[in-house]
């Protein structure tokens, strides 16, 4: 794996080779001197990292620090803001998916998104979950059914409401809900789940199950979790990012992060002295 | 000292702020008062001077020659909902599918253009959209008939499906999309599968007010439905409708004929009024489909 190191400052450069030194088999997800702009503002800021597979890794950072727009940069969900720019590259399993013949359908399918607040669609449980297998094609019918309780199964929530598949979505709790879109996102076998603070509009209960949930998926699947909350990111996360003013200010395992940052700002930060 | 009369006088300012709230309430009730006394007027006397006129021949009978007393108007209640069919036909597709592209790729100029042309058309008197169809439509066809007055119709309704479903379009929350786009969702796809579902109740609701506001309209179908006193089966020949006979019966010389206008004018209040309700009842439980 070549690291660019043309735009990159000595520390970001010295850190990319720590983690691709640490991770060359593991990485799932690498960014490379990846820049975004809404417009002239610049909201990331040369990115260099690596996401490694079938963990979970946390970004935090203060409002307005880069860290949605970088996980909406893994499935190019910001593709669909008007105005905006990417530069740079993202290799999913080595390959750009900047790149101009990679079919935006087929990457957001291997890489999901969970949102900050549960957004099931107006349609029965049932529906919601079969949503993306019937536009992928993946199965009808009986299957469909299979995997419609697989993926509510994989998301906990099988037992909870195997009863009220034909009931609209918002019939469920809050907690339920955001359990369900999780489930709607592993229905079409991701192998990368983005979660963009998804506890933030749940109760501490809900919280903890979708915690536990998450500890649960890392064993298939490849979890990058954007988080408020820094308790969350230390409880549940192997590495964490801290993002500052959409520059990736320290990255590195969750411990460190959390108790010697070699940062100041990070430790500002996550003692609490801004943000 | 100080604090008392500091008391006193916010309590007079009180007492100001109390009669200023009493006087717009009370006026606002009033003018709500005024805005309702047209209404159930209108209502009030359509429906006492049409009673007397329905009965069973007024819904199943044919009119009598002129002279004679009875007869009926159901070539008429099924020539409006002839009219009205074929109005939907043309409105209600491209204004749903004109409003869905405005809300949803409309940024930009052209769609601008298209936005202001509805608005223009909106306010467009219907007299001159039916001169438009009689040009278009009843000169080339050779003459007056069922096709054109759906067409003139349509015309009309076009510009406020389009507004309306753009509107409801809009008001879906942007979650709902990208939710469906995150799970690889074309955006065509996730237009048709997840925000029309999303605005279907807002969007049927815009459809049957077009449909009422169309309903009722007489200019347009004058020189293009014309009118018929007889059953007419086939669309290219003028077709009888409700506003169309109020019209000729009114102002004709019979007082029969006048009790007629007034029973049909009965009828098409109660079709106009029926399609605002069901638009209510569409609205409600909106985005709480169950399969």
């Amino acid at each position: 794996m070549t690291i660019q190191t043309t735009e990159t400052t000595p520390r970001q450069q010295k850190e990319g080779l720590q983690a691709s030194e640490q991770s060359d088999r593991l990485a799932k997800i690498q960014t490379r001197s990846l820049n975004f702009y809404y417009g002239q503002f610049q909201a990331l800021a040369n990115v260099d990292l690596n996401i490694r597979e079938r963990q979970i890794t946390a970004f935090i950072g203060p409002s307005g620090c880069g860290k949605s727009t970088f996980l909406r940069a893994l499935n190019r969900m910001n593709d669909i803001i008007e105005g905006a720019r990417t530069e740079g590259s993202v290799l999913l399993d080595g390959e750009d998916i900047y790149d101009r013949d990679v079919d935006v359908v087929l990457l957001r399918r291997r890489v999901g998104m969970v949102f900050q607040r549960p957004n099931p669609f107006p349609m029965s449980v049932y529906d919601n979950i079969a949503f993306g297998p019937r536009i992928h094609g993946l199965a009808r019918g009986a299957d469909l059914d299979d995997l419609v309780e697989r993926s509510l199964q994989r998301a906990a929530l099988w037992d909870e409401i195997k009863d009220k598949l034909r009931d609209s979505a918002f019939s469920l709790s809050g907690g339920q809900q955001q359990r369900l879109c999780i489930a709607r996102v592993l229905s079409v076998e991701p192998e990368v789940v983005l979660m963009d603070e998804p506890c933030s509009a749940l109760d501490p209960i809900s919280t903890l199950r979708i915690e536990e949930l998450m500890q649960e998926l890392k064993e298939k699947y490849t979890i990058v979790i954007v988080t408020h909350n820094m308790q969350q990111a230390a409880r549940v996360s192997e590495e964490t990012g801290f993002f500052l003013h959409g520059e990736m200010i320290e990255f590195g395992p969750s411990s460190q992060i959390f108790t010697d940052p070699s940062d100041k700002r990070t430790e500002d930060y996550i003692t609490g002295r801004f943000g | 000292m100080t604090s008392m009369s500091a008391t006193r006088r916010r309590g007079l300012w009180q007492a100001k702020r109390r009669v200023a709230n009493g006087l717009l309430w009370a006026g606002s009730i009033l003018a709500t008062i005024l805005a309702m006394v047209p209404l159930v007027m209108v209502i009030y006397y359509v429906a006492a001077q049409g009673l007397p006129a329905i009965n069973l021949d007024f819904f199943t009978k044919l009119p009598k020659p002129v002279g004679e007393s009875g007869g009926g108007m159901a070539h008429a209640i099924v020539g409006t909902l002839v009219l009205i069919g074929l109005a939907s036909l043309v409105g209600l597709p491209v204004g749903i599918l004109g409003g869905i592209y405005l809300a949803e790729f409309g940024n930009n100029r052209f769609g601008w253009n298209v936005r202001f042309a509805a608005d223009v058309l909106c306010g467009v008197p219907s007299i001159v959209t039916g001169i438009f169809i009689y040009a278009v439509v009843v000169v080339p066809m050779g003459g007056f008939s069922a096709l054109a007055g759906g067409a003139a119709l349509g015309v009309m309704m076009i510009p406020i499906v389009i507004r309306t479903t753009e509107e409801l379009v809009r008001m879906v929350p942007m979650s709902l999309r990208e939710a469906s786009l995150s799970l690889g969702a074309t955006h065509w796809r996730t237009v048709l599968k997840v925000v029309l579902l999303a605005a279907k109740g807002g969007v049927i609701t815009g459809a049957l007010l077009a449909v009422a506001r169309i309903a009722g309209e007489t200019a347009p179908l004058l020189f293009t439905a014309f009118g018929n006193r007889y059953w007419s089966a086939r669309l290219d020949e003028p077709i009888a409708s409700l506003p169309v006979m109020i019209f000729n019966y009114a102002t004709g010389p019979y007082e029969d004929w006048h009790r007629q206008a007034w029973g049909a004018a009965l009828v098409l209040v109660a079709i106009v009024l029926i399609l605002s309700v069901a638009a209510r009842y569409a609205t409600k439980g909106r985005a709480h489909t169950v399969r």
